[in-house]
């Protein structure tokens, strides 16, 4: 090990901290609540006031910062380290975009807001669309969905909508075999089978697969680009045609569109409809899991279905709400517009050079990740890639060691995993993005370690079967949780 | 040259001939070239400014920051889903840290703990707020909670019923949430409009319910700002086997009333903005969701669940994926992936440091303040209350002139006024929505009383002057 560069996190301090339940001391607090100077009073009745006071936490705010900060220190970051996760476009998050989402001319703005004390929040809002329209040359945004997941449904209400306007109501649609597990699930929501497409053997979509499956009960494609695989769907433009001509509609998944900014425009090769991950791409932060933001860009055919409100683009600018074919509305008010604000500006800062060298220095990174690492592992597709590469487990199995085996000896170096066993088309998948937010120095530092642990495989396969050994804890009993769900605290029981 | 330095990116021109050496490339065009068909490249140039410096960045985005009002320069009686209480600076200190901020989905739990002990925290916290046996980790908002919660409902009736009545005043993007949803869905929606008094009609509810009903929603306090009488409720839903649905949109008012659960909820969804997250124009906010341990497998969304490691030590993980989509693709119980990590972190941050007596204080003086404009609007000539059932923090007021008008003419004297019903289907042009929190002042509201005051000349004629 002492050959391989690590930045484990785990050299300092770790501190234990119990759950906030059982810090609690009865009679302290944390707040002093505002008073108006009206006294306290009630005409409530009294059948409907609650009895039993709420087992919150008592704390003062010396102790809840404490048990934060000990608690995110055992969080591993993109502010700690390379943040390999396929497909999640782990980049670094530019804290300026915090500071600004903090300015209160836009935290302290309330959404029933008249609209002309909103005019700077439009125009951000305003700012973000176009540039998202010029992205990928097509015609309209809206950036109400909250996520990306809730932007497929969106945009699979809207193709919906769009043919059933045409008088051709359709029942099914067409999802590659290496989709995100959020595609199939869109589908259903939106009330179409999803119909599986497998790709041809090296992973690409092909032209005749998906022309034998276009019917007239099929509503269309989602196609994820470049696919999860890393690779470059080539025959996307032809495919596009012939769901096209079949009557359907093509529904872009942008979860990868961090390997196309200014190199190809997805509308350009005939989607008609993309949602985009502004927790991705454009670098707002992943927050542990959220809030993203999952904006929808449409064809021209589509706009006239967009929820409402949408902007209109007078001086000033406002909201337009009567939009007799729209599809309504997917969640309150305008959508994550702090959010939209951090992706404003990133993409400001960018500008359409810094875009596009982002999505190029991604693909290098990539590649050279694949290159380095294609003698110690299976690279999945030895072609070259987009902005993320896959590995196997094959080499490794026959010392008995596995893809989970690999990714949490691989936390013992300092690094977090890679996204594993995804895509389900290929067995124990390990699907890399560096991003191009990482120097050449930590992607050498990433591909040793990797490389050591595909060594320790052959030498000490038990090391890597009961790693990690570095972290404050073990590997987790998940089978365990799942059997026997806890899933809050038990105030009743020492646990 | 497209390889313009950005200070995000590392990566130098002698680096990246490095790498691109080890490719045995000789550019990143030729890379490209090798993976991208000539026929698919853009060739244009981006219709998109040049890169900017961070301080021309801040400059530019400061210039139209300022272009707002916000609520903190004007007396903002705005609420209807979204509310200005009291928020704690130690949240964004510690939700700021990168390891919380910058971390994604914790999918690696040796080296996620802190986030996942946060959500479990969190899950607990839920709970108790809402009387309920399990909460998820999150979703997206009120309202999209509202219309997975319906469909969940369906599923848990197994599908057999396929109408969910959607009863009194729910608030109308979260009405219009659940109907873009059903577009598609099994669930056909029933709207029964509120009576008279702005409540739940019991009689109709009750002619309403049915074998094919698979959920009522109602929202406590509902969209005026009235409670609804769940104690009534509850047993009529339950009698014609179907499931509650409880909506929250401001959960300090579970700090002062029998929670949902207690009152007999299945499934109690809320928004949970009001815990410490800033307005920032709606979003984004918070979608809590909890319900009965007995429908735990048809909950959506991730779940956070305590373990053991290879030591024995206790520890958390994602648990039970097998009802999400990663798993269970087609057949998930929701589509929902990212939820809202950070704002949940933000709510249980605010909880800890309120603790149950905190929370009650605010719930009071908000509720205290409510009573003091509603009495004194009660006596203003030309004002009136609409309803007059017991509130919470939020009340319809009848304006003398068009509400609109007394938002606008009220503006440029430093008010958000409050909310003009007629901004929705089937509003009524003369009623305003109001509410008040904790941290509007006595003088405050005295000022926003006054000014309400000069309405009445304008719009009846002083009779027998």
């Amino acid at each position: 090990m002492s050959t391989v560069k690590t930045t484990s996190g785990t050299n300092g301090l770790l501190q234990s901290e119990p759950l906030l339940f059982e810090r609690s001391v009865e009679g302290r607090t944390g707040w002093r609540p505002a008073t108006s100077g009206v006294p306290l009073a009630d005409d409530l009745p009294e059948d409907l006031l609650r009895q039993a006071p709420m087992r919150l936490p008592e704390l003062s705010e010396p102790e809840v910062v404490r048990h934060y900060t000990r608690l995110s220190q055992w969080n591993y970051s993109i502010d700690t380290g390379l943040y390999p996760l396929g497909s999640c476009t782990m980049k670094y998050n530019p804290r300026v975009a915090e500071d600004l989402a903090a300015l209160d001319g836009f935290a302290q703005l309330h959404p029933w807001q008249p609209v002309e004390t909103l005019q700077g929040a439009l125009h951000v809002m305003a700012f973000v669309e176009d540039s998202l329209k010029a992205l990928t040359g097509l015609h309209a945004v809206t950036l109400q969905p909250a996520a990306g997941a809730h932007g497929e449904l969106l945009g699979l209400l809207l193709i919906r909508a769009c043919q059933e306007s045409r008088g051709d109501p359709r029942s099914k649609i067409l999802v590659p075999a290496s989709a995100h597990g959020t595609n199939p699930a869109s589908a259903s929501m939106a009330g179409y089978q999803a119909v599986e497409v497998p790709a041809g053997p090296d992973g690409i979509l092909e032209v005749d697969t998906v022309a034998r499956l276009m019917d007239d009960q099929v509503a269309g494609l989602m196609v994820t680009h470049p696919n999860t695989l890393g690779l470059y769907e080539r025959n996307l433009s032809s495919i596009c045609k012939v769901v096209h001509e079949a009557g359907g509609l093509v529904y872009g998944d942008g979860a990868n569109l961090n390997a196309l900014m200014g190199i190809v425009r997805p509308g350009d090769l005939g989607m008609d409809v993309m949602h985009f991950n502004l927790h991705k791409t454009f670098s707002t932060p992943h927050g542990g899991g959220g809030p993203g933001a999952g904006p929808v860009a449409v064809t021209q055919e589509l706009e006239p279905f967009l929820p409402v409100p949408v902007i209109h683009r007078g001086d000033p600018l406002t909201l337009e709400w009567d939009r007799p074919n729209s599809v309504g509305r997917v969640r309150s008010f305008y959508g994550n517009f702090g959010v939209v604000l951090r992706a404003a500006s990133y993409i400001m800062e960018m500008g359409a050079q810094g875009l596009t060298h982002a999505s190029r220095m991604a693909i290098l990174n990539a590649n050279y990740l694949r290159v380095r690492l294609s003698k110690a592992f299976e690279v999945a597709f030895p072609q070259p890639c987009m902005h993320e590469v896959i590995l196997t487990d094959r080499l490794q199995r026959a010392h008995g060691v596995q893809t989970i085996d690999i990714a949490k000896r691989l936390m013992d170096y300092g690094f977090h995993p890679p996204t594993v066993y995804f895509p389900l088309v290929v067995p124990h998948a390990m699907m890399i993005e560096p991003t191009e937010t990482e120097s050449l120095d930590e992607l050498d530092a990433f591909a040793d370690a990797l490389i050591q642990v595909a060594r320790e495989a052959g030498q000490q396969p038990d090391t890597l079967k009961s790693a990690p050994s570095r972290p404050s804890l073990g590997r987790l009993d998940e089978v365990g949780a799942a059997r026997f769900p806890d899933l809050r605290y038990d105030f009743d029981s020492t646990q | 040259m497209a390889d313009t330095v950005s200070r995000f990116i590392p990566a130098t021109g002698p680096e990246i001939e490095r790498m691109l050496n080890v490719l045995g490339l000789s550019s990143v065009d030729d890379l490209i070239g090798q993976v991208v068909p000539r026929g698919d490249m853009f060739q244009g140039s981006l219709p998109m400014a040049s890169p900017i410096s961070e301080p021309e960045l801040v400059h530019e985005l400061k210039r139209l920051a300022l272009l707002n009002t916000h609520t903190d320069q004007v007396l903002s009686f705005l609420g209807a889903g979204a509310y200005k209480h009291g928020i704690p600076s130690a949240i964004s200190h510690l939700v700021d840290r990168g390891e919380f901020l910058t971390a994604y989905t914790p999918y690696q739990p040796e080296i996620s703990q802190g986030t996942l002990q946060a959500m479990y925290e969190f899950q607990t916290m839920v709970c108790e707020l809402f009387g309920m046996d399990v909460a998820n980790a999150s979703t997206y908002d009120g309202a999209s909670a509202l219309a997975e919660a319906l469909s969940m409902a369906h599923r848990v009736l197994r599908g057999r019923r396929p109408r969910a009545i959607l009863a009194g005043a729910i608030h109308p993007d979260y009405r219009a949430t659940c109907v873009t949803y059903s577009r598609a869905g099994p669930i056909s929606l029933a709207h029964l409009p509120p009576r008279r008094d702005g409540r739940v009609s019991i009689q109709d509810l009750s002619r309403q319910l049915d074998r094919e009903t698979c959920c009522v929603a109602v929202q406590s306090p509902n969209f005026y700002g009235l409670l609804e009488d769940l104690p009534v409720i509850c047993p009529l839903v339950h009698d014609a086997g179907a499931l509650l649905v409880v909506v929250v949109t401001d959960p300090h008012a579970c700090a002062l009333l029998r929670s949902p659960g207690e009152l007999g909820a299945d499934i109690v969804v809320g928004e949970g903005q009001a815990l410490g997250i800033p307005l920032s124009m709606g979003g984004p906010h918070l979608g809590l969701f909890a319900t009965r341990r007995r429908y735990l497998r048809q909950l959506p969304g991730r779940l956070v669940g305590r373990t053991v490691d290879s030591q024995g030590q206790r520890g958390f993980v994602l648990t039970l994926a097998t009802r999400e989509q990663h798993i269970r693709r087609a057949r998930a119980t929701s589509n929902i992936c990212t939820n809202q990590g950070l704002c949940a972190l933000m709510v249980s941050i605010y909880l800890s440091l309120l603790g149950p007596d905190g929370l009650r204080q605010v719930a009071m003086q908000s509720h205290s303040n409510a009573l003091y404009l509603k009495k004194a609007i009660s006596a203003l000539p030309g004002f009136d209350l609409v309803y007059n059932a017991p509130f919470f923090h939020e009340l319809v007021i009848r304006t003398p002139v068009p509400a609109a008008r007394v938002v606008e003419e009220m503006l440029p004297d430093g008010f958000f006024a409050g909310l003009p019903m007629d901004r929705f289907p089937g509003g009524r042009s003369h009623e305003l929505l109001i509410c008040a929190t904790e941290v509007l002042g006595k003088e405050q509201m005295d000022s926003f009383l006054s000014r309400l005051a000069r309405f009445r000349g304008n719009a009846t004629p002083a009779r027998g002057a």
